[in-house]
């Protein structure tokens, strides 16, 4: 006998309920089948040419800067450089779409982003140098500290987003992450919050084929990164992230929608991380080369310079104009992270509490002796980085 | 109303008792009238008040873009607080429950407590969290936790906790307030305790930081922070039959650690045991009795003896009794204070 059988089980019956229906409708929702491209497709020719000439020459610059960075590590002066290689169309393009009252929130792969915003290279690196976490002032620049902890800083950008918007201020967040960074929790929360908010933000989703060594089919069975953005009640958009026209596009259609009040997008840019994770990396242990080669056919500059030059708006002196900018970058970068930062270790204890306790002030004091005692040991000589400040 | 009613009326409402959770509220609310910039957030904060109701009537006073119920999603919320921060507002977050805390321990710990310090003061992060914790409510599992070690071990937080009704108004005023992230720790078995209190004279609370002798004593002196602070006068007072005088002293704030005050007692009564609802194994205790040791040490008759939970995830609730510290427990510890010694 089932329940329905039983006497008297229609009274307990529960009343139907209302007729169901999403709550969003998700067709306009889904990204394209394929990636957004423009060079090389009909859209190019309504592309601002000014725009792809500064796209052209950030790009080339900013190819300088990554193979400058990784030098730099190599000859000691940085602890560490996770590469953009490969990625400078979605650095560039995330840089440029912004005004100067948004806010970017980058991982530690977007030096770069940070760098075409107008940060300079140096305080940009700081925290790959190590001597400081933060080399700049998040507030004075709009750009959140670089971040670490995978995809932890998207809830800060949505949390900047929604105070911004309460306030009344005209102001987007554009947070960065990789595709090993969709698969964090703080990934779901942040588009999640975002969307019920309809926080003014947009997520730029990097997908460069690795989170370090392990594939995308080991991140993930959705149909693509962007197609995530459904399930949150906002659109996805997929775009051909070696295409600094296209990503610049798509990004600025992103972000005005955003101001406009229309809520959140999510971005997938479909790159490639061109270098190992960072230079202490061993590529060759998960990739083959063949992989890599097909994917310098696609590479990013010369995709623009392609289609630059096809269209009669770049000679050969153009091209060398833009080398030799980025050659001035590079050499003024390494001549300025040769010198040695002069660091303060009391500085240890200066920035944990707005009022140093008592107890840091007491363990201030005893590396306080310590130094004295070093200074007395070494008299002028003391070591590397205990000189300075005080 | 004549004159003379209306005093009578607010001669009532005075010598009215409160209880711990009224205070809570009336520190939100006051916060939120004097300062633009705090906004509350967390699981049911709005329409529902909170399940322990210390939010209750701020979304309709303040509006819900100021008391904002929340998508169910711990780090989200903590996150979501991290931008408000750095955007110019003052967050004042809550956490459902202790347990349910654990999901923003990663915001709490890689961004909230470091922000200062990361900005090289730049971007400092004026964030209350609120966690109801401790056990003694015949909560059902994850709903009784003793979490403040945790908090404690991560430096770039303070952690805030209150015993009493003054200071659940005066503390959380003064953490809200505060430039620097705050934990701040409810001891929900108290939420219900009442004391006389007058929320248009609410006591002036010092700064956060500070410790208070609860009760002046000769022979030893108990060291206690929020849930265990009623335990330990009670056993102070079934002391004296004993003919012990207990001195009492309630931390009020983990971190920073009023050394002064601990030391000043213990040197005093040469003799100490510290008690919380903690597991005992890491806990608050064993840093507690160190400082001790490392300040007092020539005045001690006696080890520092620590009173704590027993080193075991936390019990269903028809065996807490048996877990959580009493007044027995802490008088059998002051009877091993090598009292022998002295006659």
């Amino acid at each position: 006998m089932t329940v329905q059988e039983l006497p008297g089980a229609a009274a307990y019956r529960p009343t139907p309920p209302p007729a169901w229906k999403p709550l969003t409708d998700p067709a306009p929702l889904l990204p394209d089948p394929e990636p957004y491209r423009v060079l090389g497709t009909d859209a190019a020719a309504d592309a601002d040419p000014e725009l792809l000439l500064r796209l052209y020459a950030e790009l080339v610059r900013g190819r300088r800067y990554n193979a400058q960075a990784t030098a730099l590590t190599k000859q000691g002066r940085l602890a560490v450089y996770p590469s953009s290689t490969g990625q400078e169309a979605c650095e560039i393009a995330a840089a440029l779409v912004l005004e100067e009252r948004d806010w970017l929130f980058p991982s530690y792969r977007d030096t770069l982003a940070a760098v075409a915003r107008g940060l300079d290279p140096v305080e940009a690196l700081t925290l790959l140098r190590g001597d400081r976490h933060t080399g700049y002032d998040p507030r004075e620049h709009r750009i959140a500290p670089l971040c670490t902890p995978l995809a932890t800083q998207l809830p800060h950008a949505v949390g900047l987003a929604h105070a911004a918007r309460l306030a009344g201020d005209d102001v987007v967040a554009l947070a960065m992450v990789g595709d090993g960074g969709t698969s964090e929790g703080d990934f779901h929360e942040a588009l999640n919050f975002a969307a019920v908010w309809r926080a003014p933000v947009v997520f730029l989703v990097q997908n460069n084929g690795f989170a370090i060594s392990v594939p995308l089919a080991k991140q993930t069975a959705a149909p693509s990164l962007a197609h995530k953005a459904v399930g949150y009640g906002m659109p996805g958009r997929l775009v051909d992230g070696n295409d600094a026209a296209a990503v610049h596009q798509v990004l600025g259609e992103a972000v005005a929608r955003a101001r406009a009040g229309g809520g959140p997008t999510l971005v997938e840019a479909v790159t490639y991380r061109m270098d190992a994770h960072t230079n202490a990396d061993d590529a060759t242990r998960y990739r083959v080369d063949s992989e890599v080669e097909a994917w310098r056919a696609h590479d990013p500059i010369q995709l623009l310079e392609r289609e630059l030059t096809g269209r009669g708006l770049l000679a050969e002196d153009g091209i060398e104009e833009a080398r030799a900018a980025a050659e001035r970058m590079a050499a003024g970068l390494r001549e300025r992270m040769n010198a040695d930062p002069v660091l303060d270790p009391m500085d240890l204890f200066t920035h944990v509490y707005a009022e140093q306790t008592t107890q840091l002030r007491e363990q201030a004091a005893r590396l306080q002796v310590e130094l004295d005692a070093e200074q007395d040991h070494h008299g002028q000589s003391g070591p590397r980085g205990a000189e300075g400040g005080r | 109303m004549t004159t003379a009613a209306a005093m009578a009326g607010e001669q009532m409402e005075r010598a009215k008792p409160a209880t711990m959770a009224q205070a809570l509220g009336r520190a939100l609310r006051d916060s939120m009238a004097e300062d633009p910039t705090v906004h509350v957030l967390g699981e049911d904060v709005g329409t529902l008040g909170g399940v322990f109701r210390i939010t209750d009537g701020l979304a309709k006073e303040f509006g819900e873009d100021r008391c904002t119920d929340t998508p169910l999603a711990e780090a989200g919320i903590l996150g979501t607080a991290v931008g408000m921060a750095m955007y110019g507002l003052r967050p004042v977050v809550e956490m459902q429950f202790d347990a349910f805390a654990y999901p923003a321990f990663e915001q709490l710990i890689s961004h909230v407590a470091k922000m200062r310090n990361r900005t090289r003061g730049a971007m400092p992060l004026p964030i209350t969290v609120r966690v109801p914790y401790g056990g003694g409510i015949g909560g059902v599992e994850h709903h009784s936790d003793s979490s403040e070690a945790y908090y404690m071990a991560t430096p770039g937080l303070h952690v805030v906790t209150p015993a009493t009704v003054d200071d659940a108004y005066g503390l959380l005023r003064a953490s809200i307030a505060s430039d620097d992230p705050v934990v701040f720790l409810e001891p929900k078995r108290l939420y219900w305790s009442k004391a006389a209190w007058s929320p248009e004279a609410p006591v002036a609370v010092e700064p956060i930081g500070r410790a208070v002798v609860r009760r002046p004593g000769r022979s030893a002196t108990l060291i206690t922070y929020g849930p265990s602070l009623p335990v330990c006068l009670e056993a102070a007072e079934a002391a004296v039959e004993e003919g012990w005088d207990l001195e009492v002293v309630d931390l009020r704030s983990l971190v920073p650690f009023d050394d002064e005050t601990v030391a000043a007692s213990v040197r005093r009564t040469g003799r100490a045991v510290v008690v919380h609802e903690s597991s005992g194994f890491g806990g608050p205790g064993g840093e507690i009795a160190a400082r001790i040791t490392e300040r007092c040490f020539h005045h001690l008759e006696a080890p520092v003896l620590r009173v704590a939970g027993f080193d075991i995830p936390y019990p269903p609730p028809m065996l807490e009794r048996h877990h959580l510290p009493g007044v027995d427990r802490v008088l059998d510890a002051v009877a091993r204070l090598q009292w022998e010694a002295e006659s």
